[in-house]
């Protein structure tokens, strides 16, 4: 391994720092030893320092994603922490956070520990969360105190929603001890016939049971007023409909301590996608026409997730609301599953999109379409997951000299076509398979060590 | 696709240029177009012969094996197609969840490849599952797929041996108004038919309890040309509805909707909504009676209805024959044969 590498003449983001510039970042030792601009006077480089050609990419700070399925400990034939890992850093992610729904549920602090100990011997970094009720079955809340101590950066019982509103209040006021954010799944089960697709046109034309808006807001809605009374504090997971912008929105507005992520595919695919493309058809930001026949390549289950992806005019409010920061964070909610937890029917198939490896393309992809700046992209993947992961992780999100070199590289222009085969995932799970994109990850690099060299 | 590929005629290839319908699975009637529904319909009338007139024996479809998989309990339909197939001389295996290794734990995908192993060269598939005769259809590569009701999704030999009926009735839908009565929400029989009556031109209406309609279907934003159901309007009160309509469809209200509690009760449905003999008196004079069975005779529909004059529910049984037949012709490119 080399000690020292040179990312020459690159354009250096770190919204951080608020730094945007045509430079170059030398890497020392495992951390970040100096930016220079374009114009300063060269010094001269260590012995035994790899250089890379960073023409016509950015430099920015590592990734961080705030969610994340792992499936390990028990479901390894979807995912084990290893390639999720891989994965991640093919995404460009140096840093994620992974969801308790595993089995054993990490409700103790010995099932923590050893999701650590494994993670410690993949090349990023993973920060697991617990739940926050015993086994995530809404009756009593875990021992939050040891579990902060033994690492975990936050409670959420995703995949379900906490039912009991009493069960809400007192982990929120609870975990007040251990200043970690209580992560919630926002879908009232009560209101929700089938997971997996929003109510509307094409859940109606397809006769599919579905999970509506309110389903999602009325939780929102509850969950926040239950931060306002407790003080605890709540971070909002995947956040998909207009409404809960508006409620976000305005709690922000009352001061109420909250944050919220939402996914690429909320922001950018709508539930159209369901309906399917034709065989020749060019995938893009667009979508589908929902009016085409109905063919075997409707009821698409790669589409099939939760919560469900909903109408355009939702993708829209959910993509203001990162652009003007009502939402803090991008999250993938990579949810890798096998061929056959796909292979069956709408209702019966597993819900979940594989996210890691197209977060990034996807969204530069948008970039290029004029949606969404790359500042607000990285920003979304950095500063937005500090603010939730608290202060203790302060120098992942930046660039600052003498931090660590957590960095990511995109190669800005770079167009290819999805693959789900070449996914290093085992989630070969994506609607987007077939998919031209623009914007890939070039380089990942971890504690000053590439992780990911896109060959 | 193997056996329908061989000796394309004339025929055929008029056909399948024109529409690209019933090849190569059947799924719903969203793929039909006003000459496909008048194709079938004509080869149906032939077929209706065969079994009206007698010998009730054809030896069209000698050779060919269909497989009726149902994973709904079905008298009807499963009859249907059963005596179609064999009218035809086709052998047909009658599959059944309960007796398949469905119960055993085997996935639908599994299923499907110990189909195609056996050299089926149609797959009735009937499933509580909307869309899964179109995962059939994705995952099969030489067996073709007849919806025979999906979910709350489609039930395209339904809508077209009711689109049969009316034909034989009345020369042209165009303009006719046709209510639809009932649960359409939930309703495979109601969709299909609605994609029926409008690419023949009809004007549906929808009547029925407001939490039950589809309301989805026919928002602000999906007014226009290209929704297949825009010209479908929304009348929930049955006595407004019912002016002047040419075709009353009631549909079967599934107990369940009043054991949810999603009905207050099937006393004040009755009375909100059951076609009875002073409600469709404001219809006009010659109005056809239909529903696709099986009836809850006092809930949607009065007896006195039932087995009026109106009601043309038995001839909707047997047309369902001859529809089911046709369409075993056309997808094994034997349509032609009957024709000439």
């Amino acid at each position: 391994m080399n000690k020292s590498i040179f990312l020459n003449n690159g354009r250096i983001i770190d919204p951080s720092q608020k730094i945007d510039f045509e430079g170059s970042l030398l890497i020392s030792n495992g951390k970040i030893q100096s930016l220079i601009p374009k114009n300063a006077v060269p010094k001269p480089l260590p012995n035994d320092c790899l250089m890379i050609d960073c023409e016509g990419m950015v430099i920015c700070p590592g990734f961080i994603d705030i969610h994340t399925h792992l499936r390990e400990p028990g479901f390894e034939h979807k995912e084990t922490i290893l390639t999720g890992a891989q994965a991640a850093a093919k995404g460009g992610f140096t840093t994620i956070c992974s969801m308790p729904n595993t089995n054993p549920c990490p409700d103790n602090a010995p099932v923590v520990r050893d999701i650590i100990r494994i993670g410690d011997r993949t090349k990023i970094r993973i920060l697991p969360i617990a739940s926050i009720t015993t086994n995530r079955a809404g009756n009593s809340i875990v021992e939050m105190s040891d579990l902060a101590q033994a690492g975990v950066i936050g409670f959420s019982d995703d995949g379900d929603a906490l039912k009991r509103p009493d069960l809400l209040r007192e982990a929120l006021s609870y975990s007040t001890i251990t200043e970690l954010p209580i992560i919630t799944h926002c879908e009232d089960p009560e209101l929700v016939t089938g997971k997996g697709i929003n109510e509307g046109w094409v859940s109606s034309r397809l006769g599919l049971p579905s999970s509506p808006s309110i389903a999602e807001e009325m939780m929102v809605a509850r969950d926040i007023e239950m931060a306002r009374i407790t003080g605890g504090k709540l971070h909002l997971a995947h956040i998909s409909t207009e409404g809960s912008v508006r409620l976000i929105r305005d709690a922000k507005k009352r001061k109420i301590n909250i944050t919220a992520e939402a996914t690429p595919h909320h922001i950018l695919l709508s539930e159209d996608w369901i309906m399917g493309w034709g065989d020749n058809e060019k995938k893009d930001l667009t979508g589908p026409n929902i009016f085409s026949q109905v063919t075997k390549n409707t009821y698409d289950t790669n589409s099939k997730v939760s919560p469900p992806l909903r109408s355009k005019q939702d993708n829209k409010a959910v993509l203001k609301a990162i652009n003007d920061g009502t939402i803090d964070a991008i999250a993938t909610d990579h949810a890798p599953h096998s061929y056959f937890d796909k292979a069956t029917t709408w209702e019966d198939a597993s819900v979940g999109i594989s996210g890691l490896e197209t977060a990034i393309g996807l969204l530069t992809t948008a970039s290029k379409n004029q949606l969404i700046t790359l500042e607000t992209i990285i920003s979304s993947l950095t500063t937005g997951p500090v603010k939730i992961l608290g202060p203790k992780w302060k120098e992942l999100e930046s660039l600052k000299e003498d931090t660590v070199a957590d960095i990511t590289i995109i190669n800005i222009n770079k167009k290819w076509l999805v693959d789900s085969n070449t996914f290093l995932s085992k989630g070969k799970n994506t609607p987007l398979n077939g998919m031209e994109l623009e914007g890939k990850i070039a380089y990942t690099i971890r504690n000053g060590e590439i992780v990911y060299e896109d060959k | 696709m193997h056996f329908m590929q061989k000796n394309l005629h004339h025929f055929d290839k008029v056909y399948r240029e024109d529409s690209p319908v019933i090849t190569p699975h059947l799924l719903d009637v969203d793929t039909f177009s006003q000459q496909d529904f008048e194709l079938t319909f004509s080869i149906a009338n032939r077929m209706k012969k065969i079994y009206t007139v007698g010998p009730k024996k054809s030896s069209l479809l000698k050779g060919i094996t269909i497989a009726t998989l149902f994973y709904e309990p079905s008298t009807r339909t499963r009859i249907s197609f059963e005596a179609a197939g064999k009218m035809l001389s086709a052998d047909v295996i009658n599959l059944s969840v309960d007796n398949s290794s469905t119960r055993k734990g085997e996935s639908f995908y599994d299923t499907m490849l110990t189909l195609q192993s056996n050299n089926i060269d149609l797959l009735v598939i009937r499933h509580n599952h909307s869309g899964a005769p179109y995962m059939a259809a994705k995952h099969l590569e030489k067996t073709l797929v007849i919806n025979a009701g999906d979910g709350s999704h489609a039930h395209p030999t339904q809508a077209l041996a009711d689109m049969f009926t009316l034909a034989q009735h009345m020369k042209s839908l165009k303009d006719k108004k046709v209510l639809i009565v009932g649960d359409v929400a939930h309703s495979r029989v109601a969709r299909s038919n609605l994609l029926a009556l409008c690419t023949l031109g009809a004007k549906p209406i929808i009547s029925g309890p407001p939490n039950l309609i589809p309301w989805d279907l026919f928002g602000k934003q999906y007014r226009v040309d290209s929704n297949p159901f825009n010209k479908v309007s929304i009348m929930p009160d049955l006595d407004q509805a019912i002016i002047d309509a040419d075709v009353v469809m009631t549909l079967r209200l599934q107990s369940e909707r009043h054991s949810k509690g999603l009905l207050p009760s099937l006393r004040e449905y009755a009375n909100l909504w059951q076609v009875t003999t002073d409600r469709l008196a404001k219809a006009s004079t010659n109005v056809l009676l239909m529903h696709p069975g099986p009836m809850n005779i006092g809930v949607e529909i009065s007896p006195e209805v039932a087995y009026s004059t109106n009601s043309v529910v038995q001839e909707q049984v047997s047309n369902s024959i001859a529809i089911r037949m046709a369409i075993l012709l056309l997808m094994t490119n034997k349509g032609r044969d009957v024709n000439e």
